[in-house]
């Protein structure tokens, strides 16, 4: 524990760490000290002149080094000015005054100025009624105003920063908080300050406008209502809005979110809401110990799939080839009858049923359920692997990224967090900030190199092996052997170290980088052996299942041979593409090669998945019952197609990468005939003759807990449990919650508050002895013809929960293929052209696809990147791919102008 | 006076080449140091001399750089030649008339400070004098005088011109570091001070043209002679930029402690058409108005004295006000600049100076009440004491002392309305 001084404020006796800030502590004890431009997660900048106190400093002695005493009390002495509270550390015996003439005098002042050149349009700004600048004004600031109105300065009012979000020039009191937030907590600095006085206006200087992920956070922290969201600005009131907590579904991070919904007539984006209850915004929602007070552009936006009007209504049934409407119970039965063909009831053996990590642990629990009664077999839909060894190995309880700094090593092997996860990449960041040392293991350059400590890179196909490598020291040291310029020319994997890193053309510089390579990977093995707590991420950049699978036992294996396992802050952390596939895995399902399974199976039951649609090369099984939002590529395939509700519209939990349980709860009346996942499932199961319990989530959920050891003695009240610890500024009295939401309104824009729950991190199981001996990890066995395909994650894609969003919709982007320039060159493909070259995709076994060459160093030597999601069906690494330009109808038509 | 000190061009033609100035003794003591003195020894010399700043602060030069943090490295030098006070023009003649011996006070200055970079940040409307002192670098690096291994040594310093975009506000020493660094000129929260995070978060020694131009002639000629000038607490020789209503404007180098009557009635050649003086702004566009008394003129030009009238030194631009001048005018002029030049950074300062503005324009148009006028006091004083830097605090300073001592300027101006 750091040390701790004693100071007193408004004749309180406080005691707060060595180094922290006057405001803070005067939080702790339930003063509150008004701030606009300090926000407690980002750096003091003293601008706005708010916070500012008296304080005083006992007079020390310089011969003696003792305090002066007077009276019996050390003297003190006073500044001549008030100081700033936000940037002012405490120190031992300094007496802080918050509430004298004086200071009031000064908060009056200050927003009397603010006041000047603020519009006071309140009445029609989406802020009013949350907002700071109102907030403080009311209870510090003068009753009337002494400016001349029509002397108020008028600025533009409906800046678009970028397509997301908007500035109101008039209302910004240029307090920065935007700006230090992109810059400091976010890693993006793509806005900023410019010009100067009144003049100084926040713009941006990225193309398109405000490019980051995380723009959304701005528009909370902004404490006036500068600016807003595309997506909530003129769309209601805050008091007319009830939250609703719930957890983001985009990613294995598992954000907790709240949702703003009000009853209206119409609603938006085309859904036809009759007075309704319809989602107004995403906020992020307070978890220290998961997403702190943020969320990703992807989370805050993409809700709107749930709202979409081209979601299925009611269910459907193949009807002399055509999909047709349907009641529940002639689809339940049809479907039923056809799963079960010849076989006797509960006996449909060669079912496949396969469901995806958009479901909550009840949907999941339920299906495997349906397909261990019927005898048939249940699988996850996903493209990686691994997480079976995650009960033992992974993030132990307790275990919270803002917790790990100096000491500490994170690990992040075969990821982009950035796209993958971007909140993960948030706070790897920020712990590497703090002094973590962060190793970056990946197949190509990611923006989290610029916080690693280490980056290694490897040739796609030796992830396991380089991982393998940095726990096993007698595999490291053939590394360095080999390494050396002598045997350099050696088929070596050292070679291959760096060969990914470097264009052909710098062949010289790669023989002399490979010894420096190899040093690098023995230093970084030797951090992560002697940290005291490490964490290891491992994603899917360039992984198929198999990939994956090897990844994760070699990162299982060093983090046993290391004893990096079952003490909180260590672990692995798988980097799934859907909130829930953690879940699936806890709950018996595995990813399956659905290739071989489905050619074993007659009939499949799939819900929450397109198989059909990410890899049309599937074989068909001769009945299919889809349960879905949409018509998917597989739905249309479907025999019988089930209306599934949205996450939003029922409650459930989800089990995040982190294996933390969270509950989320439902935001919106279901839509028409659209029934939960795990009701339907257990319905269905009822007309296969299983019984199977669906009345309730929480009736699943119980069931769970005492089916599943890792979920033992979990109930639905626990995961609803909150600590008021976590609040931003703590309440003088933590059970009042009309106060507490007054002090982390105080702070903020929006309401953070998490009153419904900070979920529950599942125990570990005993490591298995076999985990604990390093293992030889496979080389996988990619062939060398052509080029390697690799599929990448990007966090924009054209994913069936993110293309209904028209706000994110603009920022996709086209298909694109990255290659690097020497590969480029070979295919006769001009670099550096603009537009992008567009390309012809061969892939061995693919349909062609023409996508945009990003043509670049970034993609190493001999490999494609391809985009998931994005067009072209890729779920593993494919060698043999090729590309050849696409002649332009432009130049064509110039080249036959030119005369023969 | 019998020879300058500082605007040596006035005794000795041409010592803007280089070899005049080497002529002259110049960058001897620059040598000295370098291949003689340790770098402790010549800060001892300027501590010794008592030279304080010549940016308006007057802080003890050598202490400033015994401050730099010796565990943190490397170190930087700046030379802060933003001179942009209204009022002050005496950066401008030693930067164009007496070059060589800036460069040398830089110079000298980094090697006592272990920097073997330095950078003169000149304001941006000095592009012209910029291009001149690229070329003297250039030939100092020629002549061996500035590079690497200096006289045989293992010292190594390179000199580089920085120029601004315009804004008074990077004259303040953290803007301008931020400037420098390729950032928006906004003043950094203090502490840590720039001796112990500067520019690019490296300990960093800035000074003013003029301080360091006195820097070589206080090492070849000894801190005795130095002292030898101006008070006991203020010694050495000041240029007084003396402007306004007077005969002979101009920079005149007087050692401190001459009174306001010398530099005025005598150099400065009295007031102009037979008006009488009324008032004196000893410290530019940041000064408080002195009621210019005989007592008042009677008063020495030093750090101690100027206090005593409720002023400050400053950087010793004298603007001369006579009769002729309304003072709510004057402010007017004083206000506006300060609205243009706020950075915007603190809200006092960016909404208040923008307040003052358009009660200073009605107040001197003669568009305006008794309660304007008392706003203004007010406005004024909401100011005070509660901005981020010096600027804020700086555009009351007029304000206040011309309101409190010159009220009949303002109730005239209110009668005539009302």
């Amino acid at each position: 524990m750091s040390k701790q001084v004693n100071l007193t404020i408004d004749n309180q006796a406080v005691t707060a760490a060595e180094g922290a800030l006057i405001v803070d502590a005067a939080k702790k004890v339930g003063i509150n000290i008004p701030v606009f431009c300090y926000h407690p997660k980002l750096e003091p900048a003293g601008m706005c002149r708010m916070c500012l106190v008296e304080i005083g400093r006992p007079v020390i002695d310089r011969a003696t080094g003792a305090p002066v005493m007077e009276g019996g009390k050390p003297k003190l002495q006073f500044g001549p000015k008030l100081e700033t509270s936000c940037t002012t550390p405490v120190s031992e015996g300094m007496v802080v005054i918050t509430n004298s003439e004086k200071v009031k005098a000064a908060r009056k002042d200050v927003v009397e100025f603010l006041l000047t050149s603020h519009p006071l349009d309140c009445p029609v700004c989406d802020k009013g009624g949350e907002c700071p600048l109102q907030n403080l004004t009311l209870a510090h600031g003068p009753a009337t105003s002494r400016f001349l109105f029509n002397e108020k300065n008028h600025n533009a009012k409906h800046v678009p920063l970028g397509d997301l979000i908007y500035l109101d020039r008039e209302r910004c009191i240029q307090c920065g908080r935007c700006v230090r937030f992109q810059e400091k907590i976010a890693g993006d600095p793509v806005i900023g300050f410019y010009n100067r006085g009144r003049q100084m206006e926040i713009v941006t200087f990225s193309e398109p406008g405000f490019d980051s992920y995380f723009s959304g956070n701005t528009t909370d922290i902004c404490p006036v209502g500068a600016l807003t969201s595309a997506d909530f600005r003129f769309g209601a009131r805050p008091w007319e809005m009830k939250a609703t907590a719930s957890i983001c579904t985009h990613c294995a991070v598992g954000c907790n979110l709240a949702f703003n919904v009000r009853r209206e007539v119409g609603g938006k984006n085309g859904s036809p809401s009759k007075g309704g209850i319809v989602i107004k915004r995403a906020l992020p929602r307070q978890n220290e110990a998961v997403n702190e007070l943020w969320i990703c552009d992807k989370g805050r936006f993409a809700y709107q799939y749930s709202e979409s009007p081209t979601r299925l209504a009611t269910p459907l049934v193949r009807k002399d080839g055509e999909l047709t409407p349907a009641s529940w119970d002639v689809a339940l039965e049809y479907a039923a009858e056809g799963l079960l063909g010849e076989s006797k009831p509960g006996q449909a053996k060669d079912l496949l049923v396969i469901g995806s990590g958009r479901l909550a642990n009840e949907d999941l629990f339920t299906l495997r359920k349906l397909a261990e009664g019927a005898g048939g077999q249940a699988a996850l839909y996903s493209q990686s692997g691994g997480g079976d060894l995650l009960a033992q190995v992974g993030a132990a309880p307790g275990t919270n990224l803002a917790s790990l700094g100096k000491g500490s090593v994170i690990l992040v092997v075969a990821s982009d967090l950035h796209e993958e996860a971007p909140i993960w990449f948030l706070r790897v960041k920020q712990a590497a900030e703090r002094g973590a040392t962060l190793i970056v293991a990946a197949g190509r350059p990611t923006r989290l190199d610029r916080y690693a400590k280490y980056v290694i890179r490897y040739a796609y196909g030796e992830e396991a092996q380089i991982v393998a490598a940095l726990g096993d020291s007698p595999r490291r040291a053939e590394l360095v052997e080999a390494a050396k310029p002598a045997a350099a020319a050696k088929p070596a994997a050292a070679a291959k170290l760096v060969e990914a890193a470097k264009p052909a053309a710098a062949a010289k510089t790669v023989e002399a980088a490979k010894p420096a390579a190899a040093a690098r990977l023995v230093e970084a093995a030797e951090a992560f052996g002697k940290a005291e707590n490490a964490l290891v991420f491992f994603g899917s950049d360039g992984l198929g299942q198999s990939g994956a699978q090897s990844v994760a036992q070699a990162c299982a294996q060093l983090l046993a041979a290391t004893r990096h396992v079952g003490r909180p802050n260590n672990g692995l952390i798988p980097v799934w593409g859907r909130a829930n596939e953690q879940g699936g895995w806890e709950l018996g399902l595995k990813a399956a090669n659905l290739q071989t399974a489905l050619q074993a199976s007659t009939t499949a039951y799939i819900v929450a998945a397109d198989p059909y649609g990410d890899d049309p090369s599937l074989p068909a099984p001769s009945f299919l019952v889809v349960q879905e939002l949409f018509l998917t590529e597989t739905a249309r395939r479907a025999d019988v197609v089930f209306p599934a509700q949205a996450f939003t519209e029922r409650d459930g939990s989800f089990t995040s990468g982190e294996r933390r349980v969270q509950r989320y709860y439902p935001a919106t009346p279901a839509l028409a005939d659209c029934r939960p996942d795990y009701a339907i499932s257990a319905e269905l199961g009822q007309h296969l003759g299983l019984k199977l319990e669906g009345r309730s989530a929480a009736a699943i959920f119980a069931q769970i807990a005492t089916e599943i050891p890792a979920y033992k003695g979990l109930t639905y009240r626990r995961l609803a449990e909150t600590t008021n610890a976590t609040a931003i500024g703590a309440a003088k009295d933590p059970r009042d919650a009309e106060e507490r939401r007054c002090a982390d309104l105080y702070y903020s824009g929006a309401g953070y508050e998490n009153t419904q729950g900070l979920g529950v991190q599942l125990p570990l199981q005993t490591l298995s002895p076999a985990l604990s001996k390093p293992a030889a990890a496979p080389a996988a066995q990619l062939s060398k013809t052509g080029l390697l395909a690799v599929p990448v994650t990007q966090l924009y894609d054209l994913g069936q929960t993110v293309l209904p969003s028209a706000l994110l919709r603009q920022r996709i982007g086209e298909a694109w293929v990255g290659v690097n320039p020497a590969d480029a060159a070979e295919a006769g493909i001009e670099a550096g052209a603009a537009p992008a070259a567009i390309v012809q995709v061969v892939l061995p076994g693919k349909p062609e696809w023409r996508a945009a060459a990003r043509i670049d160093e970034r993609t190493p030597r001999g490999v494609l990147l391809i985009p998931r999601s994005m067009g072209l069906p890729l779920n593993a690494p494919l060698p043999g791919a090729s590309i050849r330009p696409v002649v332009r109808r432009d130049s064509q038509e110039a080249a036959s102008q030119q005369p023969a | 006076m019998a020879e300058h000190i500082l605007l040596r061009h006035r005794d000795i033609p041409n010592i803007d080449r280089l070899e005049v100035y080497r002529q002259q003794g110049g960058f001897e003591a620059f040598q000295k140091a370098v291949a003689s003195l340790t770098p402790d020894a010549v800060t001892d010399i300027v501590k010794a001399s008592g030279l304080r700043g010549r940016g308006g602060a007057g802080f003890p030069t050598g202490m400033k750089w015994s401050f730099t943090d010796r565990k943190n490295w490397p170190h930087y030098v700046v030379c802060n030649a933003d001179e942009s006070e209204p009022g002050t023009f005496k950066d401008r003649e030693i930067l164009t008339g007496n070059p060589f011996q800036l460069l040398e006070g830089v110079a000298i200055a980094s090697y006592a400070v272990g920097a073997r970079v330095a950078y003169i940040y000149l304001r941006g409307e000095f592009w012209p004098i910029a291009r001149e002192l690229d070329k003297r670098i250039a030939e100092l690096e020629a002549a061996g005088l500035l590079g690497d291994k200096l006289f045989g040594t293992e010292y190594s310093l390179r000199i580089y011109t920085h120029l601004g975009a315009g804004a008074y506000i990077c004259g303040e020493e953290t803007a301008l570091l931020e400037s420098i660094e390729g950032k928006l000129g906004q003043p950094r929260l203090r502490p840590p001070f720039p001796p112990a995070v500067g520019l690019f978060g490296k300990p960093t020694v800035i000074n003013n043209t003029e301080t360091l131009a006195n820097v070589p002639l206080i090492l070849q000629r000894g801190a005795e002679w130095f002292r030898s000038f101006g008070t006991e607490k203020s010694p050495g020789v000041k240029i007084f930029s003396l402007s306004g209503c007077v005969n002979r404007p101009g920079n005149y180098e007087l050692p401190l402690g001459t009174t306001f009557r010398e530099l005025i009635m005598g150099r400065g050649g009295g007031i102009a058409y037979g008006h009488k003086i009324k008032a004196i702004m000893p410290a530019g566009n940041s000064s408080s108005l002195i009621v210019a008394t005989d007592e008042a003129l009677n008063t020495p030009m030093d750090y101690e004295s100027v206090p005593k009238l409720g002023a400050q030194l400053g950087s010793a631009s004298v603007i001369v006000i006579d009769d002729s001048v309304d003072i709510p005018w004057l402010i007017n002029k004083t206000v506006h600049f300060f609205r243009h030049e706020s950075c915007g950074k603190c809200t006092p300062c960016r909404e208040g100076t923008y307040w003052m503005s358009q009660l200073t324009e009605r107040i001197a148009a003669g568009h305006a009440t008794a309660e304007d006028v008392a706003l203004l006091k007010a406005v004024a004083g909401q100011i005070k004491g509660k901005c981020f830097c010096a600027l804020g605090e700086f555009s009351i300073e007029a304000v206040l002392s011309g309101m409190d001592r010159f009220k009949d300027d303002f109730e005239a101006k209110v009668s005539s309305y009302e």
